[in-house]
């Protein structure tokens, strides 16, 4: 009699050209089952699928809302590929975004009612600030207290999430308000510059555009980047080399809080214009999906960010010209990384099925 | 000149868009919802005034759950964009961007519930006297608790929500007035794990009537299980606790989308300000509960017509604040100025806004 096992076995040679189509192919596996699933739904699923990803896009309007909202997605994985890259789990860009937001807002708030050259760089400063000092917590723990940065920087988006309602309900708020909870209007010199008049486009995109770009330098061309690699790939290998761990990640929660802090300013001085209460519709979650996406990799993580803020574009077109229920953009983001995730498990492990006889067990 | 042909481009491409949507001119009315359409509260009355605007004939598109951050403004011009003639825009948060849409589309008509700027010819504004219910309310919580004390779950410490409470209490006085308000600050419009832990904890220092300024079915849920008395908001929560909801305030905003969308399509349609109340239907009462005795229930029965009729005023002094200051003199009712402004506790309250 003869049996068959399966096993589950590393696989050692990885194509760099495979490790980088899977995304595609999770893309296009995701386009598939979507369509199977709006067909189930009782829609007719070319149909779903152009006005969930041709429509939102067919106009300069609609290109111009697609980079407004990738760019608050790009900079943040941007961000988070330091930390991923080199095995710190920083889950926390969301806190970091807000209370970027709550200082750069805190500093724009000071100048409400003057006009000035300087007050821009300033906010965006103070908002790059907030988010580095506040990623610092974890990273901090970690190297001292060797606390788990997976959990810390998580408990403190929802720190910092009450700490923007206690502000804006409280002292924060417009005296001139009722009493709602927001604050003033930014003046125009803490604005982000519109690039066109008539979209909401703002300068903020050359800001995510210089990360991409210095990121790559620092990924490829540093020494910072290869100790990120080595400790990326095994911790003991970079302690024994001598690199002095610490350092590298307060460097790398630094950099990744810094460009949450920017998402934040962007937005509450791009299309926002204020502090309120919902500043971010989750970015600094989503983010976690473009960086894994884009492969870590800062021109993937461009064509990723792109690709996840058409989800959310494309289920409000579904749902005005179709009626088609609007959490299916969530269930796109989910089966995107749900597919490649899976698609990488076939990619890294190869699956063995071994021949065995009788009298071998 | 570069920029000029760009603009000339741009705006080209914006028409062509329009009207490549628009093509078939038929009339539409949009709606944006903060909430799925099955919270069973705010969102799910918008819902029902929707699907009343089909009813009569017209075609509607609804978006749910838009965020009132940088996202509403995108939703709210692809409505505009996409043909539709009138776009009700249903949550405070969406004031600016409404307003902001309504600036680059003159010829679409806006209405925002429970907003106050109207910076265009083309947005109204609309809102409901819910404090006309909670005087309904506080007559029957003065009556039917027997600690003398009424919890009330309250949202944001804006004019709207200090007024419901001000009207319950004022109204509770006149029964009881050994009454005491006790007030539970959640900060949400919904959250149905902090709208529960708020309802115990009033439950538990005392309170065997609960009411809340939120959305969610939680609180009286919480009060059916506890075996305090409740109220539902916005919508008749009936179901959810039987025993338990003596009565609920209905928003029904079904018979303002009708009348508004025709005004629209017949272009009758002008900018206003709608604070409507019992009179006209845009705050109902669920049946009452026969728990509370028919006795209770003809009384409450009258107050509702005299309050429909405006032979009585949820507002009617002398009214004092929590120092004993006097705000509305006697014989006198607080004029709509001061309602929409309010932002003190009436004596009786328990407790300090929130600044």
């Amino acid at each position: 009699m003869e049996g068959k096992l399966i096993k589950i076995v590393k696989r050692d040679d990885i194509s760099k050209s495979v490790f980088f189509l899977t995304p595609i192919l999770a893309i296009i596996l995701t386009l598939i089952s979507g369509g199977l699933i709006f067909y189930l739904l009782g829609f007719k699923p070319l149909e779903a699928l152009k006005f969930f990803f041709i429509v939102p896009i067919n106009n300069v309007y609609g290109f111009s809302e697609l980079l407004l909202k990738a760019t608050p997605l790009c900079l943040i994985a941007i961000g988070l590929s330091f930390c991923f890259k080199s095995n710190n789990w920083n889950i926390g860009a969301e806190g970091q975004l807000t209370f970027g937001g709550i200082v750069s807002g805190g500093v724009a708030l000071l100048f409400y009612n003057q006009e000035g050259f300087y007050i821009l760089p300033l906010v965006v400063l103070a908002g790059a600030v907030g988010g580095m000092i506040y990623a610092m917590i974890p990273a901090i723990l970690k190297t001292h207290f060797n606390t788990n940065e997976i959990l810390v920087s998580l408990m403190l988006v929802y720190v910092s999430k009450l700490l923007l309602d206690y502000l804006v309900v409280g002292p924060w708020s417009n005296p001139e308000g009722f009493n709602f909870p927001e604050t003033r209007q930014f003046s125009n010199s803490a604005r982000m510059p519109i690039l066109f008049e008539g979209l909401r486009i703002h300068a903020g995109i050359f800001i995510a555009l210089a990360t991409v770009i210095i990121s790559w330098f620092v990924f490829y061309k540093t020494y910072l980047g290869f100790q990120m690699k080595v400790s990326g790939f095994s911790l003991k290998t970079a302690k024994y080399a001598g690199y002095k761990g610490k350092t590298m990640i307060l460097l790398v929660f630094m950099i990744s809080g810094a460009c949450a802090g920017l998402a934040g300013v962007g937005e509450i001085t791009g299309p926002i214009g204020q502090l309120h209460r919902e500043i971010s519709p989750d970015y600094g979650f989503t983010a976690i999906i473009v960086a894994f996406l884009g492969r870590l990799n800062p021109i993937g993580i461009i064509f990723a960010s792109l690709v996840v803020a058409l989800t959310y574009l494309g289920a409000e077109t579904a749902q005005i010209f179709m009626q088609i229920p609007k959490y299916t953009g969530q269930v796109f983001q989910g089966m995107i990384l749900f597919f490649l995730l899976a698609s990488d498990y076939l990619l890294f492990f190869k699956i063995k099925f071994l021949g065995i006889k009788k009298n071998e067990l | 000149m570069l920029k000029k042909i760009f603009r000339y481009f741009i705006s080209s491409l914006f028409f062509l868009s329009v009207t490549s949507l628009s093509a078939n001119a038929e009339f539409k009315v949009g709606f944006v919802y903060v909430g799925p359409t099955g919270d069973h509260g705010w969102t799910y009355q918008h819902h029902e005034g929707r699907n009343a605007v089909e009813a009569a004939g017209m075609k509607t598109t609804f978006v749910e759950s838009v965020p009132e951050g940088a996202d509403s403004e995108r939703v709210i011009r692809q409505l505009a964009q996409s043909g539709h003639d009138i776009i009700f825009t249903t949550s405070f948060g969406y004031m600016d961007p409404t307003n902001k849409v309504a600036k680059d589309f003159p010829n679409v008509k806006f209405e925002h519930a429970t907003g106050y700027k109207r910076e265009h010819s083309n947005v109204s504004t609309y809102s409901a006297r819910f404090y006309e219910g909670r005087t309904l309310l506080g007559h029957i919580a003065g009556k039917m608790t027997k600690t003398n004390t009424i919890g009330y779950i309250a949202s944001f410490p804006i004019p709207e929500v200090i007024r419901g409470i001000n009207a319950m209490t004022l109204a509770a006085q006149k029964v009881n007035p050994k009454i005491k308000t006790k007030i539970v600050w959640v900060f949400t419009w919904y959250d149905p794990g902090k709208e529960s832990e708020a309802a115990q904890a009033l439950i538990d220092q005392g309170a065997d009537v609960i009411m809340q300024h939120t959305d969610s079915t939680a609180p009286v849920q919480v009060a059916e299980k506890a075996g305090v008395w409740s109220f539902g908001q916005a919508s008749d929560m009936q179901r959810f606790a039987p025993k338990s909801i003596l009565t609920s305030i209905i928003d029904d905003w079904a018979p303002y989308y009708v009348e508004r969308s025709k005004a629209a399509k017949n272009g009758t349609w002008k900018q206003q300000d709608t604070w409507h109340g019992l009179k006209d239907g845009m705050v109902a009462m669920a049946p009452y509960n026969p728990a509370m005795g028919s006795a209770l229930v003809k009384e409450v029965e009258q107050l509702q017509k005299d309050l429909a009729s405006g032979k009585k005023h949820s507002f009617t002094g002398p009214i004092y604040d929590q120092k004993g200051n006097l705000l509305v003199a006697e014989g006198k009712v607080a004029d709509d100025g001061m309602l929409a402004g309010m932002s003190v506790y009436v004596k009786g309250v328990e407790g300090d806004i929130p600044q």
